[in-house]
């Protein structure tokens, strides 16, 4: 009786393991942060990429309409394959583009630009990282939404796609 | 000439209180620093890391210390813009209460059977 009980515990014990990393095998292995469900944007005063001139976050967000911030950087190849979708996001009357140019060369940036077109209201440089930190993001490109309110509402880790363009236009619909 | 002894004892010690401090302040940001996780890296910590991440979160984590900023601030700050995750401290809330709990539930389980076997043997040596 005894060993039969240690037996069903062992054989429950191994079936809890293998269930835990049978369901890991499926997760992606990179951590994506969760952020509060309404989280403010930073206060910041940042670079102006094509003036040189230093703007405060009040002024770049002063509009009553919804903001989308990606950053990205012309050494960034994902960021190449998404351009074309921002492009079309800017077309839409409300919403505003902010780029973060996320430590690049402004030489290779602005050719970038040229190249690929600019779908941002304004473009903000970023030489050393710390804006990105402050918005919580960890690498190019990636998206934020951010509503009238003036709160980050979606967070998008990577290059967007249509799938997340269509979501984000149901968004600010 | 002691005068001049005391005055150059002070000399000395003027001079070197800020590079004291500016030592004392690089502890305290390596030690930050080996506390906090480079989130792009796999298992690597933001002061082994040299990824654009780590080296943002570096420049963030000294310029915060600079200013004054404790280590606990430092911490609740990263912790604000990334989550709990950004540490290997991890705080006791109820997303990591597993995590504290289970070590100590397995200790007082491991605790109990070996309890358990000595009171057996005990036993049986006295009958």
């Amino acid at each position: 009786m005894k060993n039969k009980l240690k037996l069903i515990i062992i054989v429950v014990f191994l079936i809890f393991c293998f269930v835990i990393f049978f369901k890991g095998l499926n997760n992606s292995n990179t951590y994506i942060p969760k952020i509060n469900n309404e989280k403010n944007i930073p206060v910041f005063k940042a670079k102006e990429f094509n003036s040189n001139n230093y703007i405060n976050s009040e002024k770049i967000f002063e509009e009553n309409i919804y903001y989308i911030v990606n950053i990205w950087a012309s050494w960034c190849v994902p960021c190449r394959k998404e351009h074309s979708l921002l492009i079309e996001l800017s077309k839409n009357k409300s919403v505003k583009l902010i780029g973060l140019n996320y430590r690049d060369n402004l030489n290779n940036a602005k050719k970038f630009i040229n190249e690929l077109g600019n779908p941002y209201a304004k473009i903000l440089v970023d030489r050393d990282g710390i804006l990105s930190v402050e918005f919580g993001a960890y690498g190019v490109p990636e998206t934020f939404l951010i509503d009238k309110d003036k709160n980050i509402i979606k967070k998008f880790v990577g290059p967007i796609n249509k799938k997340i363009v269509e979501e984000i236009k149901i968004i600010i619909k | 000439m002691k005068i001049l002894k005391i005055l150059l004892i002070i000399f000395l010690m003027i001079g070197l209180s800020p590079l004291k401090s500016d030592e004392k302040n690089k502890a305290l940001k390596n030690k930050i620093l080996k506390n906090v996780r480079c989130l792009i890296c796999q298992g690597q910590s933001v002061y082994d890391s040299e990824s654009d991440f780590a080296l943002s979160i570096k420049l963030i984590v000294d310029k915060k210390i600079n200013k004054g900023s404790s280590e606990d601030q430092v911490y609740e700050f990263l912790r604000k813009k990334y989550g709990d995750w950004i540490t290997y401290d991890p705080k006791f809330n109820k997303n990591t209460y597993i995590l504290w709990l289970l070590p100590i539930l397995l200790f007082l389980f491991g605790g109990a059977i070996i309890y358990k076997k000595i009171i057996k043997k005990n036993y049986k040596k006295k009958l």
